[in-house]
């Protein structure tokens, strides 16, 4: 099936099978793979992708499903080639990732988050990122590189990190 | 690709969708797809074709009627737990909305879908049992309403035919003044399946005495249940006596064990749940903050 996706602000086409999920769309048609699989059944949010805004799961849509919503991949949130987005910057400074697996799926719901409110709780962030797991820094740097980031946001006379 | 091959179908109307799946009675309803896509992932299910639901502005919505608040069922649970319509009418859906799944599967599954799955843990059958809510379902000929306890035949058993849509689920709303609701659950991990879910609803007079309550457990057994709590109503009832009726109501409750919960771990906590959920749902009436209109 002939499948029009919006990906990061850009009209994309792709002829695929209706089984072939957006998040393997995304990998293997446009080789957008900063979207990561992981369980591919809607468990660990690693493939987490925000569809109109909202971070959802790539694993849990299929693509043909997926015309005429605006899709934001990782790849779309740096405001320039070679440059970070205030959140995936935070998450840098903060040692927020180490094996990076989880990390682009983290910061997509971290920059919703963000997007809809600019001074979260410790509790906001964490039911935030509730559906994304990390088996290597046990959160606490993932929240604290969320919390820096807001904080940066929220002193900066800047529109809000990157596109989308 | 992990699901076995199907054919997609979105169709632009209810009345194709059900002559869709009249004609093939392997296809499938797909709309949130936030349970459907794992089991096929799984090969659980094998469809021969999904019907796609998603789009059908008739399905979606939030609308407030006289007495109930109709949620049409492809209506997204993120759009519940946001609604100011739900939060002033019907305080404990909204109450319950944050125990579903997590936000990005909230952000795509459906109230229709949660419905319809029937998972006897999930909270939104749950508060449709609790309430009193009624399923609208949709076949080739005819639309009709089902009370939520009828609808609810078992785990992930419904009285939907083959061939049938879930359209819409239509929540009662009380008019009682002074009105409190209260949710608890219990599950191994923050939003994952509750081994036991409890909702309260009551409504007082001015004295804070009970006019009615209503009191929901889900996880328990096969199927969110209703329970009995009909000797609260004319009292001022402290926790003691709520305690009780709870225990009382509870005793020969069917309860399954599994490899987290044993059947009597799930009866003792739904007596405990189930008497916080109606001390919280008292305290809210007493307050005020639970008032509706």
């Amino acid at each position: 099936m002939k499948v029009k996706l919006t990906i990061n602000g850009r009209q994309r086409e792709a002829d695929v099978e209706p089984r072939k999920t957006l998040l393997d769309t995304l990998r293997e048609d446009f080789l957008l793979v900063g979207s990561h699989a992981g369980c591919e059944h809607g468990v660990c949010g690693a493939c987490t992708v925000l569809i109109d805004g909202e971070p959802s799961r790539s694993c849990l849509m299929f693509a043909v499903q997926a015309d005429g919503y605006e899709i934001t991949t990782i790849e779309g949130l740096a405001p320039a080639p070679g440059e970070l987005s205030v959140v995936q910057d935070a998450f840098c400074e903060t040692h927020g990732l180490q094996c990076g697996y989880c990390t682009p799926g983290m910061i997509l719901a971290g920059h919703a988050l963000l997007e809809r409110n600019d001074a979260p709780t410790r509790e906001d962030i964490v039911e935030a990122i509730s559906g994304n797991i990390c088996r290597c820094t046990g959160y606490g740097q993932i929240v604290e590189a969320i919390e820096f980031a807001a904080n940066r946001l929220r002193k900066a006379n800047t529109p809000r990190g990157g596109r989308s | 690709m992990k699901p076995a091959p199907f054919d997609y179908v979105r169709p632009s109307s209810l009345a194709e969708v059900c002559e869709i799946l009249a004609a093939d009675e392997d296809a499938r309803i797909i709309a949130g797809g936030q349970t459907l896509i794992p089991m096929l992932a799984m090969r659980l299910a094998r469809p021969t074709r999904l019907v796609d639901i998603l789009r059908l502005n008739d399905l979606r919505g939030i609308r407030a009627e006289a007495d109930a608040v109709v949620i049409g069922a492809v209506t997204r649970q993120v759009e519940v737990e946001r609604s100011e319509i739900v939060r002033r009418s019907l305080p404990l859906l909204t109450k319950a909305l944050p125990w579903v799944g997590h936000p990005p599967t909230r952000n795509r599954g459906t109230v229709g879908g949660s419905i319809a799955n029937a998972d006897p843990s999930a909270e939104i059958p749950l508060v449709a049992v609790t309430l009193g809510a009624e399923i609208e379902i949709a076949n080739p000929s005819d639309r009709m309403r089902m009370p939520a306890d009828e609808f609810f035949i078992g785990p992930m058993l419904t009285s939907v035919m083959p061939g049938d849509c879930v359209c819409a689920v239509r929540f009662p709303v009380w008019t009682h003044k002074r009105i409190g609701t209260g949710f608890h659950e219990v599950s191994a991990r923050q939003s994952d399946f509750a081994f036991v879910a409890a909702a309260a609803q009551v409504a007082i007079d001015e004295e804070g005495r009970c006019i009615e309550a209503t009191l929901g457990l889900g996880g328990v057994g096969d199927r969110a249940i209703r329970i009995d709590v009909a000797p609260l109503l004319g009292k001022v009832p402290a926790r003691a006596a709520i305690t009780e009726v709870v225990r009382a109501a509870t005793v020969d409750l069917e309860a399954s064990s599994d490899l987290h919960a044993t059947a009597d771990y799930r009866r003792r906590v739904a007596v405990t749940l189930g008497t916080r959920a109606l001390e919280d749902a008292f305290a809210d009436a007493h307050s005020g903050n639970g008032a509706l209109q």
